[in-house]
């Protein structure tokens, strides 16, 4: 044990990486005991199959991926909302308004040819932008809370999407319609690494915009405006920062990732956009991501993987459990994990006790709680 | 141990050591107060008096060290615990719920109930009968948010009575008032103390100490220095065992040559944007190149607001204003500052500094835009860091971990060199300064002093907000007084009394050509 403390005492950064691994296995042993609680029997066999299922063949990393990719998207929505002080709880409203966007375009612009995919994708990514940049726009300009307001524009996002799809990209039988294949996501040589999976490049196309949130973040004066804003209004304004343009830019680049996420979740030949009561379920998971990954892009990367590895452990487990129950278990393992923060808190009490040593544990600018 | 002697003692508080990352904020202090007595704990921001004085509210937990109230040893976990040994503390910034009435917020914790409803009649009563017993004057059914900062600190201070402390404990509780606030507050804590409360009183304003202090406690950088009789030593003295060396109160300048005008504020009249009020009626002045011009007056009176107004901070502003001859009513704020315009604002901490970045990174929040901090979009993290280091020490800003310290964790005095050295480096024209020295300690007023006569000296045009009439004579080559957001004199320093002035800043008398 005491090898791990002076480790951290010595390098404060590994504190990120080490409390969001204990929060993951914090999760796991939740997840164990439920297992044991609903069936003691089979309770380690199906611990190990959730763990190891998503390593069983390359098919099986294939859709962990696929999985995995949607979720990363939404995870990077939340995430750069909260590193520039913003809570983006409606990232599942702009996730279906992106998805509209994108199978829209993907549905009835097939004289794109080549490009198809890529304006879906960029379509996908304009609506969820617009939907995000409402919320930006009535926090910064009438100052209403953007919990408040995003949580209520998912409902009319829904609604309204359910709507435009009936008018416009209605397939039947409640589902919008297929896009046309040049529109569907390539797939490149990802099916010969992964065969007989859905993986596509949407993996990609994630693994892109973690890298950009995380230049900008940290690297630019764009991201520097934008922390300013989000940690202190008042300072970045007498900085001459234009404060209120840099909350709807903050919302309106949450937004199109979100929107994004949704064009990557149903530009796809295998999944259909059902017309249904419910919210997107994507767009909170998103928020749990955001939090374990620490809110920072590359956590989230990691742990948008993580969270695909767990559902597709999960398909393999049906075998052994009821669907119902493993939703509930992976529901139970994702969201101890979440509790990241609160584990890193406790760690660095730990290690300043221990070690008596002045570990300057920094908080990061934009951490939640 | 013979008991009776430590029996006189309300407390004692022996060898206490407390560490923070980077910083031993108390090494082995020694802190008794006698009951009855008011006690001034003196030292300079960041010496580690309020960390003492949380310690002993059950705040924060020595390391090492020993805590006896009334001669007995006592553990202090908790404020819970320190409320229950009889302590109360008074914190710098107020701990009170705005939208609560000042007699919701002296029950908080304490609420009388019956069948689990509340009850105030108990408590109304109790509240009275002391704001009468020691001239409070606070009115019980006032919203907090409604009453002045003295109001306020006075219903901090039955707060404690109200919970039967017997050793109170202020931590500057004089930083935020006004000199008429200040006097009263004065003739309170005498009362206080006459009726057998032990005060301990935390500053650095010698001239106060001097006037309610029986003794004082000398910090200096955490380490315990000395406790003294006030009435056995001078200014002088006092000082210089704050700070570590002699103190220079007389502030050498020579006579101001000025120059050309450098900003020209012209029928100038600023509105609140919340409450549409006109705060600030049609003011004409100007200043100019190698002058300080300090703007005196009562704090409210129109000032910050006037400020805004030039920075650009508020929008909606009438008349015009010009700097170096061009016209920049227009202009938003990041352009008037780029056309030469410095400012330092009142609240340090809201606007001055963005507190959960690095310090680094507050020394550029002006500049970040401009190369060489930026290239092509991306900061150059290089010449950030040599521009802060070069800052750091010309400032001699002090500070847990140099250029990477949260600029929450560093001391008030620190910040404030830290936001000062950041505007004076940038060597605009116009320096805007509003209270530069507020709740600073003399060690750090000399400094920022000087470097504000330095600046004038550079050829630059120097505005000064102050409330402090010590601060007004000290750096003033012109003196102008607002009174209720209108200009009701202009002075040459030399040729003006403080009391003169005194009767300007309240109103009572005006010159017509102003």
């Amino acid at each position: 044990m005491n090898w791990i403390l002076n480790f951290i005492a010595k390098k404060p950064n590994s504190i990120n990486v080490i409390s969001s691994i204990v929060a993951i296995i914090m999760g796991l042993i939740f997840g164990l005991i439920l297992m044991f609680i609903v069936n003691p029997g089979n309770a380690l066999l199906g611990f190990w199959t959730i763990l190891s299922g998503p390593f069983a063949s390359t098919r099986d990393m294939g859709f962990m991926i696929f999985y995995s990719t949607p979720i990363i998207l939404t995870g990077l929505s939340v995430a750069f909302a909260f590193r520039t002080g913003l809570f983006n709880i409606g990232a599942t409203g702009q996730l279906t308004v992106g998805a509209f966007f994108g199978l829209y375009v993907g549905v009835h612009w097939t004289f794109l040819g080549p490009f198809h995919w890529l304006v879906a994708i960029l379509a996908a990514a304009v609506g969820g932008g617009i939907w995000g940049g409402i919320t930006g726009a009535l926090k910064a300009y009438r100052n209403v809370n953007e919990v408040v307001s995003s949580i209520m524009l998912n409902y009319v996002s829904m609604y309204m999407v359910n709507l435009l799809i009936l008018n416009t990209i209605y397939g039947g039988r409640s589902e919008a319609l297929r896009p046309a294949s040049t529109a569907r996501l390539p797939v490149l040589f990802l099916d010969n690494i992964f065969p007989r999976s859905p993986i596509n490049i949407g993996i990609f196309i994630a693994l892109i915009v973690a890298a950009i949130l995380h230049i900008i973040l940290n690297y630019t004066t764009f991201g520097y405006e934008l922390k300013s804003v989000g940690l202190s209004r008042d300072a970045a304004k007498y900085a001459g920062i234009k404060e209120k343009r840099s909350i709807v830019m903050s919302f309106l680049i949450a937004g199109a990732i979100a929107g994004i996420a949704g064009g990557v979740m149903y530009l796809v030949g295998d999944r259909t956009f059902r017309i249904n009561e419910q919210l997107l379920e994507q767009g909170f998971t998103g928020i749990a991501i955001a939090l374990l990954g620490l809110s920072s892009p590359i956590g989230v990367v990691f742990a948008g993987i993580f969270y695909g590895s767990i559902l597709r452990g999960g398909d393999a487990a049906q075998r052994i459990f009821r669907e119902e129950i493993i939703d509930i278990i992976i529901a139970v393992i994702i969201y101890f994990s979440a509790l990241s923060l609160f584990t890193k808190q406790v760690i660095s009490g730990y290690v300043r006790k221990k070690t008596k040593k002045d570990v300057d544990f920094a908080q990061k600018e934009g951490d939640v709680g | 141990m013979k008991a009776g002697v430590y029996m006189d003692h309300a407390v004692e508080m022996l060898n206490i050591t407390k560490e923070f990352p980077g910083i031993k904020a108390n090494d082995q202090v020694n802190l008794q107060l006698k009951k009855g007595e008011i006690h001034a704990l003196l030292g300079e921001n960041g010496a580690g008096k309020t960390t003492l004085m949380s310690i002993l509210f059950g705040i924060y937990k020595a390391d090492e060290g020993e805590i006896k109230v009334n001669g007995e040893t006592v553990t202090i976990r908790n404020p819970n615990d320190a409320n229950k040994l009889g302590i109360g503390m008074v914190h710098q910034h107020f701990k009170l719920v705005d939208r609560f009435t000042v007699l919701e917020n002296i029950i908080l914790g304490y609420e009388d109930t019956k069948n689990r409803v509340l009850v105030y009649e108990d408590a109304r009563e109790k509240v009275k009968k002391l704001s009468e017993q020691y001239n409070l004057k606070v009115d019980p059914d006032a919203m907090v948010s409604d009453i002045s900062v003295g109001h306020q600190q006075r219903v901090e201070i039955l707060k404690m009575l109200y919970r039967d402390a017997e050793i109170l404990i202020l931590d500057e509780p004089t930083a935020s008032l006004t000199p008429q606030e200040i006097d009263e507050l004065m003739d309170i804590l005498k009362k206080l103390a006459k009726e057998g409360k032990s005060i301990l009183f935390i500053s650095h304003k010698l001239k106060e100490i001097r006037e309610i202090a029986n003794r004082c406690t000398i910090l200096r950088r955490g380490a315990y220095i000395d406790t003294v009789d006030v009435s056995k030593t001078t200014n002088e003295k006092l000082a210089e065992m704050m700070v570590g060396r002699k103190v220079d109160f007389s502030l050498p300048k020579e006579k101001a040559k000025p120059k050309d005008t450098v900003l020209s504020v012209k029928d100038f009249t600023v509105h609140d944007p919340v409450s549409k009020k006109e705060v600030v009626s049609n003011i004409s002045f100007e200043t100019k190149r190698g002058e300080i011009l300090v703007i005196a007056g009562i704090e409210g009176n129109g000032q910050s607001e006037l400020v805004y107004g030039i920075t650009g901070l508020y929008g909606h502003s009438s008349g015009s204003l010009a700097l170096n001859d061009e016209d920049i009513t227009n202009e938003d704020i990041r352009s008037r500052s780029l056309k030469g315009i410095s400012h330092i604002p009142e609240d340090r901490q809201k606007h001055g500094l963005v507190l959960e970045f690095p310090l680094e990174y507050n020394l550029i929040l002006q500049s970040y835009h401009q190369e060489p901090f930026q290239r092509r979009g991306f900061l150059q993290f290089d010449v950030i860091r040599d521009h802060a280091e070069r800052l750091i020490d010309r400032f001699d800003i002090r500070s847990g971990s140099g250029a990477l310290s949260i600029a929450r964790s560093m001391s008030g005095g620190n910040q404030q060199k830290a936001i000062l050295g950041r505007e004076i480096d940038r060597e605009s024209d116009l320096l805007i300064a509003v209270q530069p020295t507020r709740g600073l300690d003399v060690g750090a007023i000399e400094f920022i002093h000087r470097e504000l006569v330095n600046h004038r000296d550079n050829d630059k045009s120097v505005l000064i907000i102050s409330y402090d009439l010590d601060e007004v004579f000290n750096l003033a080559d012109r003196i102008l007084v607002m009174y209720e957001g209108e200009k009701v004199g202009e002075f040459d320093p030399k040729e003006v009394s403080r009391e003169e002035l005194g009767l300007y800043m309240s109103g009572s008398k005006r010159s017509d050509s102003a």
